[in-house]
């Protein structure tokens, strides 16, 4: 199954890419291949925009605009403004320390 | 019920200082459920304060995050239970887990492991390695199906709303609310609500590959056309509504349907927020538009009653 054809965020700048293949590890859709040493977009549809890969890659190689695809999170966030977060369990208590 | 496990180092089995180190949310089915599928192996395993929330959910909100990570690894005093420097962490913790600067802050390199717990083994046994299959999130009719309640349950508090709205409108009268005027007028309208109660929250989810269209709000009124035909053509329950009335219900299921549908997003493992939000832009408007056409029909359909 596949999302909405060319929404996506998504964007891969391939000259800092060492080919480390982090993206390829944390991506849960496969949107990644390393080809010729360097990672690849297969199939920009399929990401989903979690974050992970613009995260994980030490070479800022990748960014996203994250975020969740949930339209009541998105509607909360239209009418109360503020990033859209699932929140339906409980407001987010964001990172802290635990030390 | 207390759903949560408290943080801090656990062994499983034996573990020594050169055993693999796991880590997990503070959800207890989580936790029962990694420690299930780890029997048989000696390894540690560190769960993080995530407030009983599962580990995709909490990376998205970081708080299955760098700041926990860290934090947890020096308060549990793991650098002094293991002799090596790597951690596994499950590969759906990644959005919230920055691994660079994990490993720059304790030391600890960090490997992404499988999606699902059932894998870690094989995983393990593999040379941390994954599969296609291992790296990939499925979202298969089971996994759909558990979830409809969910969407059933705020679906059927708006259907409480409308339906008492519809049923007033109906009932009021010069000679005060008529209970059988309220049931005759408002009969329609109750009966396409629960149409699109199943339609949304139950066909959409269960069907979604089969529904034509990539959007939800197209796959939800789709299986609100569908519904609302099997309803008309298929059922005695609309035999003598017309005019106006008919209009209103064909316009108002499949619309309501499509919201349902819309909703089913924030459950799915696939949809990405700027298509959602695409979404939305178009809809809002057709739901509006959809929401004040169906008043006017049924203000004119209680006229020609």
């Amino acid at each position: 199954m596949k999302y909405l054809a060319n929404v996506v965020s998504l964007e891969l700048m391939a000259e800092k890419c060492t080919g480390c293949g982090r993206c390829v590890e944390v991506c849960p859709h496969g949107v990644f291949v390393l080809e010729d040493r360097r990672a690849a977009i297969t199939d920009r549809d399929r990401c989903m925009e979690c974050g992970a890969c613009a995260l994980n890659c030490a070479f800022g190689a990748l960014q996203v605009n994250a975020g969740v695809g949930c339209a009541q999170a998105i509607i909360h966030s239209m009418i109360y403004g503020g990033e859209p977060t699932c929140d339906c369990s409980g407001p987010a208590q964001g990172p802290r320390s635990c030390c | 019920m207390r759903y949560t496990v408290r943080p801090g180092l656990y062994a499983v089995g034996l573990p020594t200082e050169r055993s693999d180190v796991l880590v997990t949310a503070n959800y207890k089915l989580s936790f029962d459920m990694v420690r299930r599928e780890l029997k048989g192996l000696n390894v540690w395993l560190l769960v993080l304060d995530t407030k009983g929330i599962n580990v995709w959910c909490a990376a998205g909100k970081k708080t299955f995050g760098t700041a926990e990570l860290v934090c947890r690894i020096g308060s549990s005093g793991l650098a002094g239970r293991v002799t090596h420097r790597c951690i596994i962490v499950p590969q759906l913790g990644a959005p919230g887990i920055d691994a660079a600067a994990v490993q720059r802050e304790t030391g600890f390199r960090v490997l992404y492991g499988p999606v699902e717990a059932k894998d870690i083994a094989a995983y393990i046994r593999m040379g941390y390695r994954k599969t296609d299959a291992m790296r990939t999130v499925h979202f298969r009719f089971r996994d759909r199906l558990v979830l409809t309640p969910m969407e059933v349950r705020p679906a059927l508090r708006y259907y409480g709303y409308f339906a008492l709205v519809v049923l007033v409108f109906f009932g009021v009268a010069p000679e005060g609310i008529l209970f059988k005027q309220a049931l005759q007028g408002a009969g329609p309208l109750l009966i396409c609500g629960l149409a699109a109660v199943f339609a949304g929250a139950v066909l959409t989810p269960a069907a979604l590959p089969v529904l034509p269209f990539r959007a939800f709000s197209l796959k939800g009124m789709v299986a609100g056309l569908l519904t609302m035909a099997l309803v008309q053509w298929g059922t005695p329950l609309l035999h003598g509504v017309q005019g106006a009335m008919t209009g209103a219900v064909w316009l108002l299921c499949p619309a309501a349907s499509s919201w349902f549908g819309l909703q089913f997003t924030g459950s799915t493992t696939y949809t990405n927020m700027s298509g959602v939000q695409r979404e939305l832009q178009i809809g809002i408007r057709l739901y509006i538009g959809a929401v004040v056409v169906a008043a006017l029909l049924i203000g004119i359909a209680k006229a020609q009653l």
